[in-house]
């Protein structure tokens, strides 16, 4: 198989977003995409106790010849594919740089310290406004919206797997990840087909 | 979770550093694994019990750790290969019966026990560093550097364990057993042992036949001469590497996660040719000509590692019994305070460590996209807070304890355990727990508490479990509050699963870890039995569950128990479609003008109520809700309403 290029060796990958919205899953399916051909990939996350409701991330670390740590150094995110937008201003803010690339799913999650009234949620629009400031490049795919019409919010992570695939920024094509959503949603496969094909035009359009 | 058994040698698959671990035992051709659940242990167990009955090994969710290990020992004395896996806080739990273990020594089937230690505690309620228990127990130590090492020390350890006669340990930490990484797969065996606890009758010959730890001082001299055999091979072990220059100006020395940790900070400062890292794989015993041998390339020392100055101590110890005169290096580590003694390692941490004695500096982004991007978080991003999830039936649970306590007026209170529940602690669970130490440590606390009536005590003490505690470590707990008379209520919270570690069965349950159904070890029967007075609740039943509760309060006698039965939501959604359609009736919710100071949104704090700021009224997230109904009753305007889903 003709390995493709990176175009920068490691890419660093952060997959963001609350617990509970899938974030492991999309990291798998990526990670594995990227494994098959013929990459070193290392991903770290938190889960357990950050799953019930709290900030979750995963850092990917995608590499021709080195297994690198599972922690993306501070300031060195080369994309981030935000699941949730006050998640991934959270990720700019300690991982970001000039030349980061953002995809984000503009639905918010409120936590309990907002609806307890603990805390402030931004205002969406200046939110989005702050992201593409902080991004040398910003996609928003309205997965969660997209997904709902397609008959459940959870279809939201296949169309965002296929946005970051369309992007073009990771060494992944159509090709690629088709096989692995297959082998992850045996059951469901044809809508969760759909929706990532939904996510490769979004992200194009 | 991945398959582990799939038969494919030379390919590279994307495992978790667990997933490596119980295929790396499944080269080694194990018969027999046993554990308890803990993050981040359990998928060791987990991804064997999954591939157990299709390859023909036994795997077990053994009731808690310390039957884990004697069972897996077991199976070592009658020569099967066998792992028992857990997290930091059950080596605690298995270390009486190591140190007895280790004078016996081991069977023909090597043994292997896995610890997941947790550095900053991220899935723990504490962050033991369990290396130095196998320094006090006398037991071979190793601890691999990346995932594909996760796989391959596994293998080579069960034949170690084997050959030394005793048994190895290898301790992992959450960034390998739960980080993800490339592993190029072995063969699998397909040859399984016969099982057979060989006996010598005649009894004049019986040290080599007996697992019997006596006469003691003699087997801890035959332990010595074990362990030094297992130093000799650790010197030429190639799971111990050194990579640098010849004469490096600073020597990292490193192990586990941190290995590669140091890697990217040396990356980071493009320092390879000034900087070289000496990684040790095999721990304990230490191999001192090997270390020695390297270390004096460099006259200065880094020691990188997690949690407590492991490997820095010994290092140290070592260079204590160097000739006088002898040239040592300067130590730099935890005791000089480059690296913290304390939380869990990263990259950026060992860039500072190294730019500080070295004398650089590092600036890994433009300082004033720095800036703004630090700002634009700081001012933006609201704080998210961990919460029990929407549908959770704990906090139906704890808003019952609480109204409970409150209406009761004694000043009552709770004394928790590990679980999910434990976030209890926090908003989740309305603030009620006040203890948290061990696994069955609230039950034991309040024994104590339940027993200073005398004293002028008369607070009602709430001790809550959960299910899977409560067969772990909480039964002598109650035996002795009913033996002792100790006034407690000890509330079980029995969502039928080991929610918090991923849902793993048990003796409640029916099922066994390979998927059998088996038979029930009922709660309320045990507990009945023991002459407990016992009452069954559904929490979701908010007003019969707080009565209960304030009932037995105010009733004389022992420990009394309280159970809490609903499954846990994660598990029923998998199942089930949700039972309600929940919405808020904007025309009945009244919002700040209630009166009721937003009970929904303020306190209950089910993350499936949002509060409209722009409409003035609460709200469901259609996204979050599991449509359980609970917060239909706790609404005085009846403005929550459900309908049949």
């Amino acid at each position: 198989m003709t390995k493709k290029q990176l175009t920068k060796d490691p890419l660093n990958l952060i997959i963001t977003g609350v617990g509970g919205q899938g974030n492991v899953m999309i990291s798998l399916i990526i990670g594995n995409a990227l494994v098959r051909d013929g990459f070193l990939v290392t991903i770290g996350e938190t889960y357990g106790a950050s799953q019930r409701g709290g900030p979750v991330m995963s850092h990917m670390r995608i590499s021709q010849n080195t297994q690198y740590s599972p922690f993306i150094p501070d300031g060195c995110a080369d994309i981030i594919l935000g699941m949730e937008p006050v998640e991934t201003l959270r990720m700019l803010g300690k991982y970001g740089n000039p030349n980061v690339i953002t995809i984000i799913n503009p639905r918010p999650i409120y936590s309990i310290d907002v609806t307890g009234g603990h805390s402030q949620y931004p205002e969406l629009d200046k939110l989005i406004e702050t992201i593409k400031e902080l991004s040398c490049q910003t996609w928003l795919i309205n997965a969660t919206e997209e997904a709902q019409k397609m008959g459940s919010h959870m279809f939201a992570n296949a169309i965002l797997i296929g946005a970051l695939t369309g992007s073009g920024v990771l060494p992944l094509d159509k090709k690629s990840v088709e096989p692995i959503l297959r082998e992850t949603f045996p059951k469901e496969i044809e809508t969760n087909l759909l929706a990532f094909n939904k996510g490769l035009k979004l992200v194009k359009s | 979770m991945a398959n582990i058994e799939i038969d494919a040698p030379g390919t590279s698959q994307l495992l978790i550093g667990n997933e490596a671990i119980a295929r790396g035992a499944l080269e080694a051709g194990i018969g027999f694994a046993a554990a308890y659940p803990g993050t981040p242990s359990s998928e060791i167990l987990g991804s064997l019990a999954q591939v157990a009955k299709k390859i023909g090994i036994y795997a077990e969710w053994s009731i808690n750790e310390m039957v884990a290990i004697e069972a897996a020992a077991g199976a070592s004395f009658a020569g099967i290969r066998a792992l028992a896996a857990m997290k930091q806080n059950g080596v605690n739990v298995v270390s009486d019966f190591l140190a007895n273990l280790v004078m016996t020594g081991t069977g023909k089937g090597g043994l292997v026990l896995v610890s997941c230690d947790d550095p900053s505690a991220i899935s723990s309620s504490n962050e033991q560093d369990t290396r130095p228990a196998a320094k006090w127990l006398d037991i071979p130590l190793v601890e691999p550097g990346d995932f594909q090492e996760a796989k391959d020390m596994t293998k080579w350890l069960f034949d170690l364990a084997e050959e030394m006669g005793t048994i190895c340990m290898l301790r992992s930490v959450t960034r390998i057993a739960h980080a993800r990484g490339n592993v190029r797969l072995g063969e699998l065996p397909n040859k399984p042992r016969k099982a057979h606890f060989e006996q010598v009758h005649d009894l004049r010959n019986v040290m080599p036949t007996t697992f019997i730890p006596i006469p003691s001082p003699f087997r801890h001299l035959l332990l010595h001469i074990k362990l030094d055999k297992a130093r000799e091979k650790f010197e030429s072990s190639p799971f111990n590497r050194y990579v640098g220059p010849d004469k490096p100006e600073l020597m990292i020395i490193t192990s586990g996660s941190c290995w590669l940790y140091s890697q990217d900070a040396v990356e980071a400062l493009k320092l390879k040719d000034r900087v070289g890292i000496l990684k040790l794989g095999t721990l304990w015993p230490l191999p001192e000509r090997f270390v020695i041998e390297h270390m004096s390339k460099s006259d200065k020392v880094l020691f990188v590692e997690e949690i407590d100055p492991f490997i820095e101590g010994n290092v140290v110890e070592l260079a204590g019994n160097f000739p006088p005169n002898a040239a040592r290096p300067v130590f730099y580590g935890k005791r000089s305070g480059q690296i913290n003694a304390y939380g869990e390692l990263n990259p950026d941490m060992v860039i500072k460590a190294i730019a500080n004695i070295l004398g650089l500096t590092y600036q890994p982004r433009d300082i004033d996209y720095s800036k703004k991007a630090e700002a634009a978080a700081k001012s933006n991003v609201p704080d998210r807070t961990m919460t029990f999830c929407a549908g959770c039936p704990h906090r139906a649970t704890f808003w019952s304890i609480k109204n409970a306590l409150k209406l009761d007026g004694r000043d009552g209170f709770v004394t928790g355990d590990i679980g999910c529940y434990s976030m209890a602690l926090g908003p989740a669970g309305f603030f009620q727990v006040r203890t948290m130490h061990c696994m069955g440590g609230g039950a034991g606390v309040a024994n104590g508490l339940g027993k200073l009536g005398q004293f002028g005590f008369d607070q009602p003490v709430i001790a809550v479990v959960g299910d899977s505690t409560f067969y772990h470590a909480t039964i002598p707990a109650l035996i002795n509050g009913i033996y002792n008379q100790s006034k407690f209520i000890l509330v079980i919270l029995d969502n039928s699963a080991t929610a918090m570690t991923g849902f793993q069965p048990h003796p409640g349950t029916g099922i066994t870890a390979m998927g059998e159904p088996t038979k029930v070890v009922s709660m309320e029967a045990l507990c009945r039995s023991l002459g407990a007075h016992v009452e069954v609740c559904d929490p979701f039943d908010l007003k019969a569950t707080t009565n209960t509760l304030l009932k037995m309060m105010t009733e004389d006698g022992g420990a009394k128990v309280a159970i809490m039965r609903r499954s846990c939501e994660l598990v029923r959604i998998k199942k089930e479609k949700p039972p309600y359609k929940v919405h808020i009736d904007i025309d009945k919710c009244i919002g700040e003008a209630c009166g009721c100071d937003r009970l929904c949104t303020r306190i209950f704090l089910c993350p499936g109520l949002v509060w409209d700021k722009k409409a003035g009224k609460s709200k469901i997230d259609e996204v979050i809700c599991s449509g359980c109904g609970v917060c239909v009753d706790i609404c005085p305007q009846g403005a929550i309403i459900r309908e049949a889903a």
